[in-house]
């Protein structure tokens, strides 16, 4: 998985929270803008993108970016 | 005679075979009326058919979104007093994210459906002068909306104004439709949110939003169908039935 990619994807699931804001190291529950919305837009965007289905339990069990698009991989 | 009594009605449940459906079939049959199962499982609909009180209640496999099962259904019902829908599915989707296939899906089966199989029904004259339909909406998408899940909430306003028109056009022929809303009723199709929201979601949300400090339960919902259901309503007709714990007081 190309990460540059899967930030990008991730990142336009928000829309207050600035680009800049969106490394491979982002905590991500740790945005402001992090709530139960953007959790399942996230959900949806991998679905759509990736063909793959994640759950919320897999967001609360991952804490950066990386780490996520690494679990996705292995989807 | 109790004038909830339902004995001598013969009561087709929809979307029996789990959750707020099971709930109603059980307090249908307690309450004496004979029930038919209708869902697409057959296996977990002879799960809630064992424990069912009373004889005769019986199961027909058909999946109400497919127009072919609607039609089997409708031709070899018997004569009803009583249909309680309660098959529906969730759709946990942010707007940005829909798409017609999922939209379409979720309509069809939460009330496309349900306007389908009443006019076959009422065309085939198995609903007659003394009948009582109730449809189970909810409190999200009648009365208030619910972030997340708006095309399931678009389902549900549609159940509520198709039950008003539906209650006054069949009022002539002494047909009543009511639906009943209830707020969370922790099931199947609640699991999903919880997915979301994490573990702590029921009892956060218990607290903070519900003044009875509890959730629905199936058995709740089954007595306010038994009623609607029954001779105790005769003279009710076109009304949401909120079962919410006090959810739409704050």
């Amino acid at each position: 998985m190309d990460i540059k990619e899967f930030i990008e994807n991730f990142a336009g699931e928000f829309d207050e929270t600035p680009m800049d804001s969106f490394t491979p190291d982002t905590d991500y529950k740790q945005l402001d803008e992090w709530n139960s919305l953007t959790a399942l837009s996230i959900v949806a965007m991998v679905d759509e993108v990736y063909n793959k289905t994640i759950t919320g339990a897999d967001l609360r069990n991952h804490t950066t970016i990386q780490e996520l698009a690494d679990f996705i991989e292995t989807k | 005679m109790n004038p909830f009594s339902l004995e001598g009605k013969t009561i087709l449940v929809t979307g029996a075979s789990s959750g707020i459906g099971r709930g109603i079939a059980i307090a249908c049959a307690k309450m004496g009326g004979t029930v038919i199962l209708n869902g697409r499982n057959e296996e977990r609909l002879q799960e809630t058919l064992s424990v069912l009180e009373g004889k005769n209640h019986q199961i027909l496999v058909g999946d109400l979104s497919k127009q072919e099962d609607l039609q089997r259904m409708a031709d070899t019902l018997p004569e009803l007093q009583g249909w309680v829908n309660s098959a529906g599915i969730p759709k946990v989707c942010p707007i940005k994210h829909f798409d017609r296939k999922d939209v379409e899906e979720i309509f069809n089966v939460n009330i496309t459906s349900t306007m389908l199989l009443l006019s076959m029904l009422v065309k085939k004259k198995k609903l007659k002068r003394g009948a009582s339909v109730v449809l189970i909406s909810a409190v999200t998408g009648a009365f208030v909306g619910s972030k997340g899940d708006t095309s399931y909430c678009a389902t549900k306003g549609a159940v509520n104004g198709f039950m008003k028109g539906a209650a006054l056009e069949l009022a002539p022929q002494g047909i009543r439709i009511n639906s009943i809303n209830p707020g969370l009723v922790p099931t199947s199709i609640l699991n999903l949110a919880n997915d979301i929201a994490g573990e702590e979601h029921h009892t956060e949300i218990m607290l903070e939003r519900y003044p009875m400090k509890r959730l629905g339960t199936p058995e709740d919902i089954g007595n306010g169908a038994v009623y609607l259901l029954s001779d105790a309503s005769s003279w009710v007709t076109g009304t949401n039935l909120v079962i919410d714990g006090g959810y739409l007081l704050n």
